[in-house]
């Protein structure tokens, strides 16, 4: 009796440790890749990072923080981190807000609706450089695009992408203009999901379409806005295809970002050790973003 | 034992087999395009013809993208232990591929008569950039200088002479402002001349600072001399194009749109590589003229482009069959053909004597321009770091360019940057 009681515990036992092993199983193809190619070269920076860079038979040696008080005498890392702080703040809200506009007007009953769709989603579907490409000949000076449109009206041509002061907001323009279409795509999504009784209480209360959309569209997709709105600070701090392909940072660096000078640093000064250290720097912040939006913001988030 | 047996038995086989194809050497030959044309098929094309020479030597050859791409996958395979035999590198990367110690004085392998005699027979002005520390590091393979191309209608429109390009700095800008056009509203639809500015600025600027008798760097690459006064006034011309004489857009010129900004009438010259030759004459829809660099105090045009470089390694039947492909390449006959096929000027005088080149010469003159102007060519410049102190200058020249920042304090504050940066390898 006693003996049989202890057998059938053992093989629940047996039978919960198989479904723990399992479980690991299942998850050990995705676990052994994201190590392999994430977790791993991750950490593996940051102890670079702490290291001299070898050169030919010299090996790298251990420095400690040298690395990092470069960085902080670097000038150019201060002006691709606030070059790069600027293009988050001004490209997140601005997607964002554009997406939104655009999932409300074509969530309406609109005649095309379904073309409408299609060519605000078009630029996503295109890959970065060819999209950078495009950008290119509507920003050269004289005859292109927006010099010919500005032309028209009567304005000088100004050289976009060649001049300081417009050079970083024309990329920015591009990742606006790239982005607003895929972010549509969440709230068009999230808009479908408001019941519609919401409305219809509303306009039995006679609310007015301002009041609507602040009482009732913008709390319901809140959890959209934040996760596009992650998404989108995230992206913004990796940008590097259009910088490559349009300005290579230059003029002067006004449009230097961070990966951008990482890949320099890294593939054309073959300075690795001072890499893995901006690199750091650059995955500390990304994962406090990260971070932020698990503890913090998630409970704001009005949530069904 | 039996599945043991069986796995020892395979690897015994795979050894032989791998010890019977070793016999005939086969060396990994890295190669960049940087120009248009079906360049994988020409190469493809010469490695074929080398192994029909050579039975017991298999060349592989690999297309490893454009010259940055090709030094990051050379130098990446070197780090994971498999480098390339030899690789189609910018001449400019010399410095960058000894301090890695990656690669092999030429010298140092092919060392008989006839080899010294083969090392001699390159232009000088393309052996500056491929000798350091006494030794020969590079064999000029696909070189380079700047011209200027020039529209012959808009000077004929302009009243000009169509075929007398500007010579000195002053035609510059007194051709220049002749050929400005304006719409009504007092736009300029042509303008009179333009040198590139994004990218790599320090390549044209090192034209002007040529021409007004400067010299940026040192042969080893140890020293530039960025704020030489001479430097200083080049780069105050270079900006005045632009802010006080007009005749150049303001702010930076592309140097990918260059091309199309010339065929589009947008400017009446442009300065770019001898390379955009075969461009040009395939899209330019008027008459168009190919000069010499204008003169100042002197004419000339830092070289440009790739050298053929031997790697490092154990195994000296490599090195010697890497040696014997980069001599197939650059025979007087290899060197005409590849000039011809892609716009490079052919690296050695004796080349120009082929009776390919000759017929090729006599139907299109601009393919002269480029060769008569080496006997005032330079080094391109290039340093230990490199990158890094090209880099100084480069940010120096587009500030100077776009936020009217003094050339003098720009170019100081280069100099130091690039001291630092060379403080390492001073003794």
């Amino acid at each position: 009796m006693g003996r049989g009681k202890a057998r059938a515990v053992s093989s629940v036992r047996q039978r919960h440790l198989n479904i723990h092993i399992q479980g690991w199983l299942l998850a050990l193809p995705a676990v052994v890749l994201l190590a392999a190619f994430t977790h791993i070269p991750a950490i593996k920076t940051v102890i670079d990072s702490f290291y001299s860079t070898p050169h030919g038979v010299r090996p790298a040696r251990f420095i400690g923080l040298t690395q990092y008080q470069s960085l902080i005498a670097d000038p150019i890392f201060w002006r691709a981190f606030t070059n790069n702080l600027l293009y988050a703040l001004i490209t997140v809200p601005l997607a964002i807000g554009f997406a939104l506009v655009m999932a409300l007007w074509v969530n309406g009953r609109i005649s095309g609706r379904a073309g409408l769709r299609l060519a605000f989603f078009t630029p996503t579907i295109l890959p970065m450089v060819a999209a950078a490409n495009i950008w290119l000949f509507f920003y050269t000076q004289d005859y292109g695009l927006l010099n010919k449109i500005g032309r028209a009206l009567g304005f000088a041509s100004v050289n976009w992408l060649g001049d300081q002061a417009t050079a970083l907001p024309s990329l920015m323009a591009v990742t606006v203009w790239k982005e607003a279409g895929f972010f549509m795509i969440f709230y068009l999504a999230a808009l479908q999901q408001v019941p519609p009784d919401l409305y219809e209480a509303a306009r039995m209360e006679n609310a007015s379409r301002w009041q609507v959309f602040r009482r009732i569209t913008w709390p319901m997709v809140m959890p959209t806005t934040l996760f596009v709105g992650i998404n989108a600070l995230i992206n913004a701090f990796r940008v590097v295809d259009q910088v490559i392909a349009m300005t290579g940072g230059g003029p002067d660096n006004a449009t230097t970002l961070l990966l951008f000078y990482i890949y320099q640093v890294a593939f054309s000064f073959w300075d690795l050790g001072y890499a893995a250290a901006l690199s750091t720097v650059l995955l500390t912040g990304l994962a406090a973003v990260a971070l932020a939006q698990f503890f913090l913001i998630d409970r704001k988030v009005h949530y069904r | 034992m039996k599945v043991l047996a069986r796995i020892a038995a395979a690897t015994a086989v795979a050894l032989a087999l791998g010890v019977s194809a070793a016999s005939a050497t086969e060396i990994t030959f890295y190669y960049p395009i940087a120009v248009g044309g079906p360049i994988t098929k020409i190469v493809d094309g010469y490695v074929e013809a080398f192994q029909k020479k050579h039975p017991d030597i298999t060349v592989k050859p690999v297309y490893t993208g454009s010259y940055q791409d090709s030094l990051v996958k050379a130098m990446t395979a070197a780090k994971a232990g498999n480098a390339p035999d030899m690789a189609v590198l910018l001449s400019t990367d010399m410095f960058t591929l000894i301090d890695n110690e990656l690669i092999e004085p030429v010298d140092a392998l092919a060392n008989t008569d006839a080899d010294k005699a083969w090392i001699k027979a390159f232009y000088p002005a393309f052996m500056e950039n491929s000798q350091a520390q006494g030794h020969t590091w590079g064999i000029p393979f696909q070189r380079s200088t700047i011209v200027q191309y020039w529209n012959k209608d808009a000077f004929k429109a302009a009243g000009l002479d169509p075929d007398k390009a500007p010579a000195t700095w002053d035609e510059m800008v007194s051709f220049g402002k002749k050929l400005i056009k304006k719409d009504a509203s007092g736009n300029v639809t042509q303008w009179g001349v333009e040198i590139p500015s994004s990218g790599f600025p320090y390549w044209l600027f090192q034209a002007l600072t040529t021409q007004n008798g400067a010299v940026l760097a040192n042969q080893d690459g140890t020293k530039v001399s960025y704020n030489d006064p001479k430097v200083v006034e080049a780069a105050q011309f270079f900006a005045d194009l632009s802010t006080k004489d007009g005749v150049m857009p303001k702010g930076i010129i592309d140097w990918g749109t260059t091309p199309k900004d010339f065929f589009e009438g947008k400017t009446a010259v442009m300065w770019t590589t001898t390379g955009n030759l075969t461009n040009v004459k395939a899209n330019a829809k008027f008459a168009f003229g190919v000069a010499p660099m204008p003169k100042k105090v002197r004419g000339g045009s830092p070289t440009g482009g790739g050298n053929i470089y031997i790697f490092k390694t154990k195994d000296k039947a490599k090195q010697a069959a890497a040696i014997e492909f980069a001599r197939f390449l650059t025979t007087p006959e290899l060197a005409a053909d590849w000039g011809i096929a892609t716009g490079y000027v052919a690296t050695r005088p004796d080349a120009w004597e082929t009776p390919a080149m000759k017929k090729y010469a006599s139907e299109f003159p601009p393919a002269l321009v480029a060769r008569d102007q080496l006997k005032e060519a330079v080094a391109e410049l290039s340093t230990h770091e490199n990158q890094r102190v090209t880099k100084a200058l480069n940010d120096a020249l587009q500030a100077i360019l776009t936020s009217g920042k003094p050339a003098k304090a720009a170019l100081d504050q280069a100099q130091a940057e690039a001291t630092r940066i060379l403080g390492p390898f001073q003794n």
